[in-house]
C-alpha cells in the first residue's frame, strides 16, 4: 500500500514536472514566432518597389531606403571576400594538415577567444588598426575587414567540421593513388565537403550583415544622399539604419520602421534558410 | 619538368595554408596589441582611484567606469537569471521528453532566433518591451536595466539551449538505461542521472551565455535607457542604467583622437576583452575536463 503511494506520487511529480518543462519550452520558443509574424504584418504595407529603389528624401522620413541595402550587400559582399578564402584556408590547416600539438591547441584557444570578443570591441580593433593606423578611413573597406575578422571562427570552424566528416577512405585512395596532400584536399576533400563548407559561409555572412557595432566607426554613414562610389567610401547599412531611425529621428513614420526592420529580416533569414537547405539537400544526396 | 613545378607549387600552397592557419593567433594578438596600444594611455590621462570612480561624466573630466561595470554586471545578472531556468529547462524537455517530430520543429525556431539581428531585438525592445513594462509596473519609463536584462535573456538563450542540448545528447545511452532499469521513473532519471551527468556541458552553456550577455551591444544600448549612475539598491534593476559596451557605441562617435575619453573608451574594450578571455578559456576548460572525465568513466 505505502509503495503504491510513494509510486503514485512519482508519477504525479512527473506529470507535473513535464507539463512544467512544456511550459517553459512554450515561453522559450513563442517570442520568436510572434516577433516574425508581428514584423511581417507591420512591415509589409511599406515595402513597394519605390521603398525599396529609391533614395530617403525630407530627412530619412520618406522615400526608400535603397542605399542602405546597397550598403548592406556592399559590406557583405566585402566581408566574403576577405573572410572566405582565409577562413576556408584556416580550416583546410585545421582538419588536412596541422597535427595534435601544443600550436594546434594554441590555434583552438585562439579560435574560441575570436568568436566570443564582443562585435563593439571589434569595432574599437577596426578603428584602431584599419580606420586610423592603416588609414583606410571610415570606409566600405576598413568594415569589411572588421567584420571579416569577426565571422572567421564561424568559418574555420564549419569548414574543419565538415572536412573532418569526409570518410578517410577518399584519402587513402587519392594518396594511394601518388596525389599529393594539397592535390587530394582540392580535387577529393573539399569538393566532397563542400555544402558543409558553403552552408558554414552562409552562416558567418549572415551574421556580418545583421551586425552593427562592428561597423559603428568603421564605415557606416548617417545618411548619404548618394550610393557609395569606391570603396573607400563610408555607406549607409540596413542594421545601422534601423538603430538611426528607431532613436536619433524625430517624428519617424512607424511604418518605415517596420518595413526598414522587414528588409533586414528577410535578408537575414533569407541566407539563413539557403544554408539550411543546402545543408539538407547534401545530406540527403549523400552517398556516404 | 613538369612535377617539379608542380612539387614548388605544393610547397607554395601548404605553406599559405599554414599561415591562413595561424592568422587567428596573428588576430587576436593585434586586437590586444590595438586595444592596449589605444587603451592603456587612459592609465596616464586618468589617475587609476578616478578611473575606478563612481561618477561617469566624460564632459567635466569625470572617468570613473565603477558605474558601467555595475551597469553590465545587473543587466547581465538578471538576463542569467531569466535565462536559466527558461534554456535549461527546454534544453531538458528536447532532449528528454519531447517527442521527435516537437523537437525538429523547435530547434530551427531557436536557431532562427540566434541569427536575429540584435539591433532588430532593439528595435522591438523601444517599440513593444519597454512601453509594456511601463504600464506593468508603472515606471516613469520603460526604458530600464530590467527591460535590458529581458532582451538579452533572449538573445543568449538559443546559445544556452543549444550548447546544454548537446550537452545532455552525449551522455550515453547506458547511463539513462542502467536508471530506468533500477526502477527510476523518466522524471528522476532526467534530473538525478542525465543532468548531473551533463553538468559541465550545462555549465559550459551557462557560462558562453553570461559571455554573449555581457558582450551584448546594440539591444542593450536602444533600451536601458543610458543613464551611467551607480545602482544603489535593488530597485536600480527598474530604473535606466548603462553598460560598458553601451557607452563605447554611443560615445566613440564623438571624441577626439587622442583625448582621454578616447583612450578611456578603449580601456573600456581592453578590460571587455579580458571578461570575454575568462569566460571563454573557462568554457573550453570545462568541455575538455569533461571529455576527459567521459573517456575515463567508460573506459
Amino acid at each position: 500500500m505505502n509503495l503504491r503511494e510513494h509510486s503514485r506520487k512519482m508519477r504525479q511529480i512527473e506529470v507535473l514536472g513535464i507539463n512544467l518543462l512544456r511550459l517553459i519550452t512554450v515561453i522559450t520558443a513563442v517570442p520568436v514566432i510572434g516577433i516574425i509574424i508581428f514584423i511581417l504584418v507591420r512591415g509589409l504595407p511599406a515595402i513597394s518597389w519605390e521603398f525599396l529603389t529609391q533614395m530617403p528624401r525630407d530627412g530619412m522620413r520618406a522615400g526608400g531606403i535603397f542605399p542602405a541595402i546597397i550598403g548592406t550587400v556592399y559590406l557583405t559582399l566585402g566581408t566574403a571576400i576577405f573572410s572566405v578564402p582565409l577562413g576556408v584556408a584556416a580550416g583546410i590547416y585545421l582538419a588536412e594538415y596541422a597535427s595534435d600539438n601544443v600550436a594546434t591547441r594554441l590555434i583552438r584557444i585562439a579560435i574560441i577567444n575570436l568568436a566570443g570578443i564582443p562585435s563593439v570591441v571589434y569595432g574599437l580593433f577596426g578603428l584602431g588598426l584599419f580606420v586610423l593606423f592603416l588609414q583606410l578611413g571610415t570606409s566600405i573597406l576598413a568594415a569589411s575587414l572588421t567584420l571579416s575578422i569577426m565571422t572567421l571562427p564561424v568559418i574555420i570552424s564549419t569548414t574543419e567540421e565538415a572536412l573532418r566528416s569526409v570518410p578517410n577512405a577518399f584519402r587513402v585512395v587519392s594518396t594511394s593513388l601518388g596525389g599529393t596532400r594539397w592535390q587530394t584536399t582540392w580535387r577529393i576533400t573539399l569538393p566532397q565537403a563542400m555544402p558543409g563548407v558553403i552552408t558554414g559561409i552562409i552562416l558567418g555572412l549572415e551574421r556580418a550583415a545583421g551586425e552593427t557595432a562592428p561597423i559603428l566607426f568603421t564605415g557606416a554613414a548617417f545618411f548619404l544622399p548618394r550610393l557609395p562610389a569606391s570603396p573607400m567610401d563610408a555607406t549607409m547599412a540596413l542594421p545601422y539604419h534601423i538603430f538611426v531611425i528607431s532613436t536619433s529621428v524625430p517624428g519617424m513614420p512607424l511604418q518605415i520602421q517596420y518595413g526598414t526592420v522587414l528588409v533586414l529580416l528577410v535578408f537575414v533569414l533569407g541566407m539563413n534558410l539557403l544554408a539550411t537547405l543546402i545543408r539538407n539537400r547534401a545530406r540527403s544526396r549523400r552517398q556516404w | 619538368m613538369n612535377s617539379k613545378r608542380t612539387a614548388l607549387n605544393e610547397i607554395l600552397i601548404n605553406s599559405l595554408i599554414k599561415i591562413a592557419g595561424y592568422s587567428s593567433i596573428i588576430f587576436v594578438g593585434l586586437i590586444l596589441i590595438f586595444l592596449v596600444r589605444e587603451g592603456l594611455p587612459a592609465l596616464e590621462d586618468v589617475p587609476f582611484g578616478d578611473l575606478f570612480g563612481s561618477r561617469w561624466y566624460p564632459i567635466e573630466g569625470y572617468f570613473g567606469i565603477l558605474p558601467l561595470i555595475s551597469g553590465s554586471l545587473l543587466v547581465t545578472v538578471g538576463a542569467i537569471l531569466i535565462a536559466i531556468p527558461l534554456g535549461i529547462g527546454t534544453a531538458v524537455f528536447l532532449s528528454e521528453f519531447s517527442p521527435a517530430w516537437l523537437r525538429n520543429f523547435l530547434k530551427p525556431i531557436i536557431e532562427i532566433l540566434a541569427g536575429l539581428p540584435s539591433v532588430v531585438l532593439g528595435f522591438l525592445g523601444i517599440q513593444i518591451v519597454a512601453p509594456f513594462f511601463r504600464r506593468f509596473f508603472d515606471l516613469p519609463t520603460g526604458l530600464t536595466a530590467f527591460t535590458g536584462a529581458v532582451l538579452l535573456a533572449l538573445i543568449s538563450l538559443p546559445t544556452i539551449v543549444s550548447i546544454a542540448e548537446d550537452a545532455l545528447n552525449t551522455v550515453p545511452p547506458a547511463y539513462r538505461q542502467g536508471a530506468l532499469a533500477l526502477g527510476a521513473t523518466n522524471w528522476q532519471t532526467a534530473w538525478g542521472v542525465t543532468v548531473p551527468a551533463a553538468r559541465s556541458g550545462l555549465l559550459t552553456a551557462l557560462m558562453l551565455g553570461i559571455g554573449r550577455s555581457i558582450g551584448e551591444t546594440m539591444a542593450v544600448m536602444m533600451v536601458t535607457g543610458n543613464a551611467p549612475v551607480l545602482p544603489s539598491g535593488l530597485n536600480a534593476l527598474f530604473l535606466p542604467a548603462r553598460t560598458m559596451t553601451a557607452t563605447i557605441a554611443s560615445e566613440m562617435g564623438e571624441v577626439a583622437t587622442g583625448s582621454p575619453h578616447y583612450h578611456v573608451l578603449f580601456f573600456i574594450g581592453i578590460i571587455l576583452f579580458l571578461i570575454s578571455l575568462v569566460v571563454n578559456l573557462t568554457a573550453s576548460s570545462l568541455t575538455l575536463r569533461s571529455r576527459k572525465r567521459a573517456e575515463r568513466l567508460l573506459s
